[in-house]
């Protein structure tokens, strides 16, 4: 609890003690004093009690709504609850009669507020905790003592130390220790990641288990979590349709009621007058007049919606993705296309050994063929090849080692003689091999002149990238289409693979662009595209499309700052999730827009006709706007 | 240049009024209140002193929010 929601909380527990004080004694008890001061002085004691109590829980928003009017800004919620009151106040002294209604109007207003700001600040430090991700200091080493400086002040390449329990300030690789790494302040991944000497380490992650000596890579500023910091405070708030609606709407619609209630104050008792010649009951209709203003305030509406979106961007990059405004979570809502670049995206874009096909020996025995054959070569394909073997290399069994250049290499592994290459290799020495229906580079084995089989060395697809596309099916996405640069046989299979449904392989970067706005003339107007890349040439493609999804951990700067949604961790299965809390976030929105109309519509009709009264029409402001406030909070929570 | 300022509202729709209020203000480029962190970014205009820019961005929030406060 703030200060403030403090004060207000003792300010309304006091006005609500001298009002249940207040009514239990009633008017003629006042009475009774006039035989000790003068003449109807009991009435005037009364009032000036009750006057008191309303002071005490009213007097701000008496202020606020004469400052308003001061500063031309009549028509607020402030000045409605302020006429209402003030008018309910004026009724009950001229007929020395109920007080208890103006005030508990007030004291229920007053109620409403603070709850509303309360569960407002609950939620926002919730939020705010989880993105806490700004390191205040960084552990430099001197002599024998480590001391803590300004993370602005360390320079790339100086050694820090990161203790159990504590944020990795600016990021680094590590020189000595390993731990646990929490990493979920960065990407919503709550699984902790095992790192060592060599390993790269993020700003904003926490080391869990030991002590961490970090080579820093880059300057504070350049750091992960200065950049998302930035990112997150920055994003502009551009506003969504919705908002802008509704402040649209507040705009006209309070002078609108503000006059339809001085038309039911004073036309109905002119008609009463002129037309029917009986009594006018003015203060009949004056006080309908009050209940309608009190049922009329917007207030759910203008406070719920800014805050239903507020909570959505807030569910999200809880789940690690970051959304720069709520007109993006709007349009994410109504994503039909979803438009992928494959390498970096849907693949992890590094070469690993993705299968051996035919083999005539042990795969782990071909393996190591493989491996031994080309130990020589630094070749990106030895590599992954010395990788998939896993064990360490003994040079001192290979010999012979000849390259031939473009084709592949001959050795003698063990003392058999051993080729691995490519097609052209087999053919040159004559051995027949089986051919490869499947995409990527083909490594060709033989072992003294007999055909043993062939390894597959391609980019591999991201784990669960095959349920990308169920789970985007799943959100309402209508189609899928992938965009390469690649061959149009590794696109096709990689599409065929993850079930996407177009693909366009061989593009220059220019071409993406050119596709994507061909795209974009094939769906309807309310339909709207994503792009989901993370190269730097991807940076046009994403300012392009309607919604630019970039991978936020391996993407690069120029990607992240074109991009209207930034994934932390990389993960396309995110981007249907993403669209699943907009989609929420939306939905609330329009239960809150139709449950505070149609409840106020039915209370304003209640409320001219004479039923219901004040009470009916605090329920109708407050009520309506504490369900709202609890609606648009449930955007917070992400299934 | 830039500039960061911690502030205090209470609701998101306040927050967008007093970003509309700085942004309307003299000397303002543009202006940015993040109800979630509770700052305001303003990016202020080529010779203009952010001192004084600040004390009227400061009155015209007070006017369409009299609750908020700018910390400078």
């Amino acid at each position: 609890m703030t200060k403030k929601q403090k004060k207000m909380l003792l300010r309304i527990l006091l006005a609500a003690g001298i009002l249940i004080v207040l009514q239990l004694l009633p008017a003629e008890r006042f009475d009774r004093l006039d035989k000790y001061l003068f003449s109807s002085a009991g009435r005037w004691i009364r009032l000036a009690c009750y006057l008191a109590d309303y002071l005490i829980i009213g007097h701000d928003i008496l202020k606020k709504a004469f400052k308003g009017i001061c500063n031309g800004q009549v028509f607020d919620e402030n000045f409605l609850m302020a006429v209402a009151t003030v008018g309910a106040m004026a009724l009950a002294i001229r007929e020395n009669g109920d007080y208890l209604e103006a005030i508990a109007v007030m004291l229920f207003y007053q109620i409403g507020e603070w709850f509303q700001s309360y569960a407002v600040g609950k939620s926002r430090k919730n939020i705010s905790d989880l993105m806490d991700i700004r390191p205040d200091y960084a552990n430099v080493e001197q002599g024998e003592k480590l001391i803590r400086v300004d993370p602005d002040e360390v320079e790339v390449g100086s050694i820090i130390v990161v203790q159990p329990g504590e944020k990795a300030p600016i990021d680094g690789v590590i020189v000595q220790g390993s731990s646990s790494l929490n990493t979920s302040a960065l990407t919503g991944e709550s699984l902790p990641r095992e790192v060592t000497v060599g390993d790269e380490v993020l700003s904003g992650c926490i080391s869990m288990t030991g002590v961490l000596k970090l080579r820093t890579t880059k300057e504070f500023g350049e750091s992960t979590a200065s950049k998302i910091l930035d990112l997150v405070e920055n994003a502009s708030s551009r506003k969504s349709k919705s908002e802008d609606f509704i402040s649209r709407f507040a705009r006209v619609y309070t002078p609108f009621v503000c006059f339809s209630a001085l038309l039911l104050a004073i036309l109905p008792p002119i008609l009463r007058l002129v037309v029917w010649q009986l009594p006018a009951a003015w203060s009949v209709w004056i006080y309908r007049a009050l209940t309608f203003l009190v049922i009329s305030c917007p207030c759910a509406l203008v406070i719920s919606i800014p805050l239903s979106f507020f909570a959505g961007i807030g569910g999200a990059s809880r789940e690690g993705v970051l959304v720069k405004g709520s007109n993006y979570l709007e349009s994410l809502s109504r994503t039909k296309y979803v438009v992928f670049d494959k390498t970096g995206t849907l693949t992890k874009g590094v070469f690993e050994v993705n299968g051996i096909h035919h083999a005539a020996i042990d795969n782990e025995e071909l393996l190591r063929y493989a491996a031994y054959a080309e130990s020589a070569s630094s070749h990106p394909i030895s590599k992954s090849l010395k990788k998939a073997y896993g064990k360490e290399i003994d040079r001192t069994r290979v010999s012979q080692i000849q390259e031939i250049g473009g084709n592949g290499v001959t050795a003698v592994v063990d003392g058999v003689q051993v080729a691995a290459g490519n097609d052209k290799l087999m053919q040159r020495l004559g051995i027949s091999y089986h051919e490869c229906h499947q995409a990527g580079t083909i490594v060709h084995v033989a072992v003294d002149g007999a055909y043993v089989g062939h390894i597959v060395i391609s980019d591999v697809v991201k784990p669960y990238a095959e349920k990308v596309v169920p789970s985007l099916k799943k959100a309402g996405v209508e189609k899928t289409v992938m965009l390469t640069g690649d061959s149009h046989k590794v696109a096709q299979q990689v599409a065929a693979a993850l079930g996407i449904d177009e693909v366009y392989s061989e593009l220059l970067p220019a071409n993406k662009v050119e596709k994507v706005e061909e795209l974009l003339t094939r769906t309807s107007k309310t339909a709207k595209l994503a792009f989901v890349g993370d190269g730097i040439n991807d940076a046009p493609v994403l300012s392009r499309a309607d919604i630019g999804i970039a991978m936020g951990a391996m993407g690069s700067d120029a990607a992240i700052e074109a991009a209207d949604i930034v994934l932390m961790d990389d993960d396309p299965m995110k981007i249907a999730k993403a669209i699943q809390i907009s989609r929420k976030c939306l939905r609330v929105v329009f239960q809150n827009i139709v449950l505070a109309l149609s409840v106020k519509a039915i209370c304003l009709t209640f409320g001219a006709l004479g039923i219901g009264g004040m009470y009916l029409a605090i329920f109708a402001d407050v009520g309506v706007m504490i369900l709202a406030v609890l609606n648009a909070i449930r955007c917070l929570f992400v299934r | 240049m830039k500039k960061t300022y911690k502030i205090e509202v209470d609701c998101a729709n306040c927050a967008n009024l007093m970003e509309n209020a700085a942004r309307k203000t003299e000397g303002v480029q543009n202006a940015t209140v993040n109800f979630m962190t509770q700052k305001m970014i303003v990016e202020f205009a080529e010779g203009f002193e952010a001192g004084a820019v600040m004390d009227a961005v400061c009155k015209a929030c007070k006017k369409v929010e009299p609750d908020c406060e700018i910390f400078l």
